[in-house]
């Protein structure tokens, strides 16, 4: 396997050509705006949640094939876990696209190991990252915007 | 074409990334140095380094020579009258700004406008629009046509009797556009409007006749003709140069300093404050003694027919939309792929050693007109060959059979 090929792995172009749940989602409660602008990766994220957990969440907006995958697999992997969960989650993703990671850590992250190749392609970890910090901002109530550059 | 053999004098070519031999298009943000240019520079380095105009010692008075030879040689390549009107900066940007804050602020009325053009890089639009913010002139933008090329009669209209200046690139970085420069220059000097012309993607490439233009200033990169970083040129004309005030002031650019008064030295020296680049100055006057030696119409020649290749062989690819096609074009071909981002794109064709720039280009909105978030680029030198456009072009087939 070729490295380009190590970096977009089967699962990751599949979710960039169907994102799930991708769409606009209102009413919601936490939304942020994550937008890379060298590169022109632009999101937005919505999250719907009680006090502990994220009943639902969605995402839309355009760029790459690494940043959407990312998106995509977020919402899917985040809807009905508590609120604390996913931002532990999203830490060790955060860990995984930059570093090496303790075998513990890449287990919890399941199906999202498909990401590890990012890693070897410094120039596209903020790809991977900026729906994952535009969720960090969202649920901190932050500014509502956010960049990965 | 020029003789392959040429590749020797560029060392990094010999590069391997991610275990292929470089090819390397993306000649719009930087080039590749000559060994001659590199050479020069470390000669000065380790045999002769001194400040420049401290000449009571040899060694001094020698850099300072050097530095006066690089600025004749400068003179001569883009045909300037005075050697005085060749003003040493960093780059390009620096030379604009340069222009915006002593000429703009000094020598344009509040209410006046700027007329720049949709395909300006950043740095021929941000300094004219912090001038407008700070001085109270208005900043007009003359459209391009879908094709990439300027509205010339649309930019024609866009000059007024409030017109204060005009400023367009010579080349776009982006697109690859060669605009029509010389009918640009006679029309705004027709109109009495001061102009100025970024030359940053089309030196060593096209040639440059300063006077034949007619225009005010000229703004030019060394590093992007194959000299070193950190080194530009300002040409301006002496006329004007004479009554602007410096844009920055401090040591070397004085005539007398008491603490109650300072007086300016005349043009270059009022512009070029503090210490130079003089190893860069330096280098940059070898790039010129090589670029002239090869000629600049032989490289032309060379660049436009892998351009002709390019264009050819990328239009046979299913999916691919070039961004950008000109009449008159320098080596620059930009495109975009169906249902591909381009910095997927990039990355794939970075692992096959190929470097393209992928983005926008510093030309946010150029690229917001043209209605793409980004484009792949691909850009060629002297050193390029038919056979590195065949390698992008099997990259690109590469990249469709990963992503689509």
């Amino acid at each position: 396997m070729s490295r380009s090929q190590q970096l977009y792995e089967a699962m990751i172009l599949d979710h960039n050509k169907k994102p799930r749940n991708f769409s606009v989602m209102d009413p919601h409660t936490h939304s942020s705006h994550g937008k890379n602008p060298l590169c022109g990766d632009d999101f937005y994220v919505y999250i719907s949640c009680n006090d502990t957990e994220i009943e639902a969440i969605s995402f839309i907006g355009q760029g790459c094939a690494i940043s959407k995958s990312s998106g995509s697999m977020m919402t899917e992997m985040l809807k009905g876990l508590p609120i604390q969960e996913a931002l532990e989650l999203k830490e060790s993703f955060l860990e995984m696209v930059s570093t090496d990671i303790s075998p513990e850590k890449k287990k919890s992250l399941g199906k999202l190991k498909v990401f590890e190749g990012v890693k070897d392609f410094p120039a596209r970890v903020k790809c991977a990252a900026l729906v994952w910090r535009a969720l960090e901002d969202a649920l901190g109530a932050k500014s509502g915007e956010t960049s990965t550059e | 074409m020029l003789n392959p053999n040429i590749r020797k004098q560029f060392p990094v070519l010999k590069h391997i990334e991610n275990g292929h031999e470089l090819v390397y298009l993306d000649n719009t943000a930087t080039t590749h140095k000559p060994l001659r240019v590199i050479e020069r520079m470390t000669k000065f380095y380790t045999h002769q380094n001194a400040t420049v105009h401290r000449g009571v010692y040899g060694l001094s008075q020698s850099a300072t020579d050097y530095c006066e030879e690089a600025r004749k040689k400068v003179q001569t390549f883009i045909k300037a009258k005075h050697e005085e009107e060749i003003i040493f900066v960093k780059g390009t940007t620096e030379a604009i700004n340069l222009v915006a804050e002593s000429f703009g602020r000094f020598h344009l009325k509040k209410g006046q406008e700027i007329l720049i053009t949709e395909m300006e890089h950043h740095a021929n639009i941000v300094p004219w629009q912090q001038l407008c913010i700070k001085h109270g002139c208005t900043l007009q933008v003359a459209p391009i046509k879908d094709n990439g090329e300027l509205n010339l009669e649309a930019w024609k209209a866009g000059i007024n009797k409030n017109t204060g200046l005009v400023a367009f690139t010579h080349v776009s970085n982006a697109l690859g556009t060669t605009n029509p420069v010389q009918e640009m220059c006679d029309f705004a000097k027709a109109a009495g409007v001061a102009v100025l012309i970024d030359g940053a993607q089309a030196m060593s490439h096209i040639e440059v006749d300063v006077q034949a233009l007619n225009c005010d200033f000229y703004a030019f990169s060394a590093h992007k003709m194959h000299g070193p970083t950190g080194i530009g040129v300002l040409y301006g004309k002496h006329e004007l140069l004479k009554i602007m005030p410096p844009y920055q002031t401090g040591g070397d650019m004085i005539d007398v300093v008491t603490f109650e008064k300072t007086t300016f030295a005349v043009p270059p020296a009022r512009f070029e404050p503090g210490t130079p680049a003089i190893a860069e100055i330096i280098g940059l006057g070898e790039t010129i003694d090589f670029l002239t030696e090869i000629g600049l119409n032989n490289i032309f020649h060379h660049e436009h027919t892998l351009l002709n290749y390019a264009n050819i062989k990328l239009k046979e690819i299913k999916g691919l939309r070039i961004i950008g096609e000109a009449k008159e074009k320098n080596a620059i071909v930009s495109f975009v792929l169906d249902d591909i981002h381009p910095h997927d794109a990039g990355t794939i064709l970075d692992t096959e050693g190929i470097a393209v720039r992928v983005g926008h280009h510093c030309a946010q909105p150029l690229m917001k007109r043209l209605e793409v978030p980004a484009t792949i680029r691909a850009s060629f030198s002297m050193y390029n060959t038919l056979e590195e456009v065949d390698k992008l072009v099997a990259g690109i087939k590469k990249i469709q059979g990963i992503m689509l």
